[in-house]
């Protein structure tokens, strides 16, 4: 036996190895401390993972207003169906709880850390470290857990505990459930008699059959086929659009499908609706809340054709600084094209 | 298409065939007799004289278009926008075991991204001897395994928490599908590394812009999880975190994070967006259960249903669906007629295996009455499918995921089925 060993040790020196390492598989290389840096960037509720910084509430609501409402609401109230941060106070144990930062999210670092990695929708990891404390700071605020004059910091960052810290317990299935749900079950005469007490069909709220959707490549279809139908129009539209191009913008309008919606059935979301926008005054959706930035524009004249829309899209703060839209715009001049390309098929 | 004087011949011979088949006669099996001469079989038909398609028609088969219903849907009204959103697999359509990839539900928090093998990085940090880098092709080099798994969202039958809701099984139960995974254990990814005695957690993070990461026990991650880069023998789709993505056997999906990128050995659990404030079940007493990672025995019949309603009348009838447990292997599926009355055994398709789909089937002949059929699955470990009934005396009326209730269907007399909840 005493023979093996000196044989694995030798075979393992060979191999360029260490003898600890002799099960090991030598695959992959050591990551680099930079590189563990560029990605562990997690944040624990006793603070570990927080880089040094500080940002206050004011701060916070000019980021927040500018980067976070137009999903969120200007008071962390939530557009739509998007999450609300702010409010639920007191709700957790009634009918449809409210669980925000305030009344359910039960550490702060939880914030930090979803903000830092995950936020903006659309443009995560864009914002500082500073941005993202006074981001935090403000949702806290929001829900009256602060002051207006609170700043919030890596120093006093593990000392905050938010209101439901204690609310939340580890599984106990194994104790509440499990003996319940373990019995033999019962095969006849299981109970006296049974009752519907509630029809799905009353609520109707199931989508109805594929078929009935009206996918957008209909519609498009449709529009392909005008000019025999009402060659006016045709003579109107711009020159033929290229499909390759038309269907390429539709991927790339994916990027802004979560805000603002095109086709038969478009509404304003968190953006307006854009059926029609190609060659549109700025600011003219009926029943959207556009940002006095953007009225401002409106009231000079600004017309949406191809040209403003390239400039506005390759970096919308640049052309417009005070905009709503929280988006980082499209770099390549392909990817604009062939979105004014696509856009161009909505018309109003 | 058959001509007049065909069906004319043979028409007095039906009505004295259909007079004498009343339903008794049905229920006797006998076989029915023939009306005229079927044109399907008299007829030369196209596809038997002309030619089909040749071998380069399709390199990537898709479904015969007749199928174009069978296909994942989503519920808009269920979220903010399709980016952050989910849908649903067929599961009424489907039969067997295996989900394929191409309708299996998708659940994305930022999209479903477009990540290439060569631009794919896996990093191990944290409490780990070294900390490594892989590339895709350091990943094929380990030794595989291939494995079957169920993955169910925690979310998926949440929305039937609070009543009946949605009328189909594919949107009350299709947050869940089955694949063969092929790839390497999470245990000799990290032994490579070399964990440190202290390491009693991992931190699993995904590449996409919702990084989304969650915190799972060492003793899970090295007992049975594993990454995958290949299910059901062909690469990962787009959707499904092509190229890699985390097997969490048994356990809730959200935990299966998509195109993996970091694997980081922790002593505490990093308290994540998605272990705090989502997939966290609240009681009536306002108080939340954190950690209800492991997917309790659950089974839905698929059909009938309301999207599969019965249609060819009394008679032999199939009553088949899906059972599935993450806590072992399915032992048993007993089906109802009665709305939970009165229950029989149903028939496995094959044994249940640890944490995959198992198929069953109730043979049955259907005497053309109502019925409201449900089905109750029992794992290896004894466990039985509660009623919602049972569940909410446990956890109020407040939540939302983990709900693995016994479900009904009403089977009314002309066949169709509609989801109900009952006494």
């Amino acid at each position: 036996m005493s023979k093996y060993p000196k044989l694995l040790l030798i075979a393992a020196l060979a191999f360029g190895g260490s003898p600890a390492l002799a099960q090991k598989m030598g695959l992959g290389r050591a990551a680099l401390p930079e590189e563990v840096a560029a990605w562990d960037k997690d944040v624990r509720p006793d603070g570990l993972g927080l880089p040094e910084g500080s940002g206050d509430v004011l701060t916070g609501e000019e980021v927040f207003s500018d980067k976070c409402a137009a999903c969120h609401g200007e008071f962390a109230e939530g557009v739509d169906n998007w999450p609300k941060l702010a409010g639920g106070k007191g709700t957790l144990n009634r009918e449809d709880p409210l669980k925000t930062v305030g009344s359910y999210w039960p550490h702060l670092s939880t914030v930090w850390d979803y903000v830092n990695r995950s936020m903006p929708f659309g443009n995560a990891q864009s914002l500082t470290a500073d941005e993202v404390y006074a981001i935090t700071a403000y949702i806290l605020y929001s829900n009256d857990l602060v002051e207006d004059d609170f700043v919030l910091s890596n120093e006093n960052f593990a000392s905050f505990e938010l209101p439901n810290a204690g609310g939340f317990f580890v599984d106990d299935r194994d104790q509440t459930e499990l003996a319940a749900f373990g019995a033999a079950p019962c095969m006849e005469n299981c109970k006296p008699e049974v009752k519907i007490t509630m029809h799905a069909t009353v609520l109707d709220v199931t989508p109805g059959d594929p078929t009935d959707d009206a996918p957008a490549a209909e519609v498009v279809e449709v529009t392909a086929e005008a000019p025999e139908a009402a060659p006016e129009v045709v003579a109107e539209a711009a020159p033929a659009l290229d499909p390759e191009l038309v269907a390429a913008g539709e991927k790339v309008f994916k990027k802004c499908a979560a805000c603002h919606k095109v086709g038969d059935k478009a509404k304003n979301g968190s953006g307006p609706m854009l059926n029609g926008i190609v060659g549109r005054a700025a600011g003219s959706v009926d029943g959207f809340r556009y940002s006095s930035a953007l009225m401002d524009a409106a009231a000079g004249g600004l017309v949406w054709d191809a040209d403003a829309l390239h400039v506005f899209l390759e970096k919308p703060k640049s052309f417009l600084p005070k905009t709503k839209m929280s988006f980082a715009g499209l770099k390549k001049a392909e990817d604009r094209d062939a979105i004014i390309a696509y856009l161009s098929t909505f018309g109003g | 298409m058959q001509d007049e004087s065909g069906k004319t011949t043979t028409r007095r011979g039906f009505l004295q065939a259909g007079a004498a088949m009343g339903a008794g006669a049905m229920l006797a099996g006998t076989t029915a007799a023939a009306q005229s001469a079927d044109p399907l079989i008299t007829e030369i038909q196209p596809w038997a004289q002309g030619l089909g398609d040749g071998v380069d028609a399709s390199p990537y088969g898709l479904p015969i278009r007749f199928e174009t219903d069978v296909v994942r849907r989503n519920v808009s009204w269920l979220t903010a926008d399709v980016i952050s959103s989910i849908n649903f697999t067929p599961i009424h359509a489907l039969d067997g075991t295996i989900t394929p990839q191409g309708c299996a539900f998708e659940r994305h928090h930022s999209g479903a991204i477009e990540l290439a093998k060569e631009d794919y990085r896996l990093m191990i940090n944290g409490l780990v001897d070294t900390p490594l880098v892989f590339t895709y092709e350091d990943l094929e080099r380990f030794p595989r395994t291939t494995r079957t798994f169920f993955l169910e969202c925690a979310a998926n039958t949440g929305m039937e928490w609070a009543g009946a809701q949605l009328n189909g099984s594919q949107f009350t139960h299709g947050m869940i599908h089955n694949m063969e995974y092929t790839g390497v254990t999470l245990r000799t990814l990290l032994d490579e590394a070399g964990i440190k005695p202290e390491g009693k957690w991992l931190f699993v993070e995904g590449a996409d812009a919702s990084s989304n990461g969650r915190s799972i026990p060492m003793e899970k991650a090295l007992d049975d999880c594993m990454i995958a880069f290949k299910a059901n023998g062909e690469a990962l789709r787009k959707e499904h975190g092509y190229p890699v993505r985390l097997v969490v056997p048994g356990w809730e999906g959200n935990l299966w994070v998509k195109w993996l990128r970091r694997l980081e050995v922790t002593d505490a659990p990093v308290e994540s967006r998605e272990e705090t404030s989502k997939y966290t079940d609240t009681m009536a007493d306002g108080t939340s259960r954190k950690w209800t990672w492991v997917m309790d025995a659950k089974s839905v019949i698929t059909a009938p249903s309301p999207q599969m309603p019965i249609k060819h009348g009394a008679g032999p009838l199939v009553i088949t669906g899906l059972a599935w447990s993450g806590r072992g292997a399915i032992s048993r599926v007993d089906v109802s007629l009665d709305g939970g009355i009165t229950w029989k055994e149903a028939r496995l398709a094959a044994p249940g295996q640890d944490m995959a789909l198992t198929r069953f089937y109730f043979d049955h002949v259907w005497d053309g009455s109502e019925m409201l059929i449900q089905s109750r699955a029992m794992d290896s470990t004894g466990y039985v499918q509660p009623t919602k009934a049972q569940l909410r005396e446990v956890r109020g009326m407040n939540s939302v995921y983990h709900n693995n209730c016994i479900q009904t269907w009403w089977v009314k007399p002309n066949g169709e089925a509609e989801n109900v909840e009952v006494s």
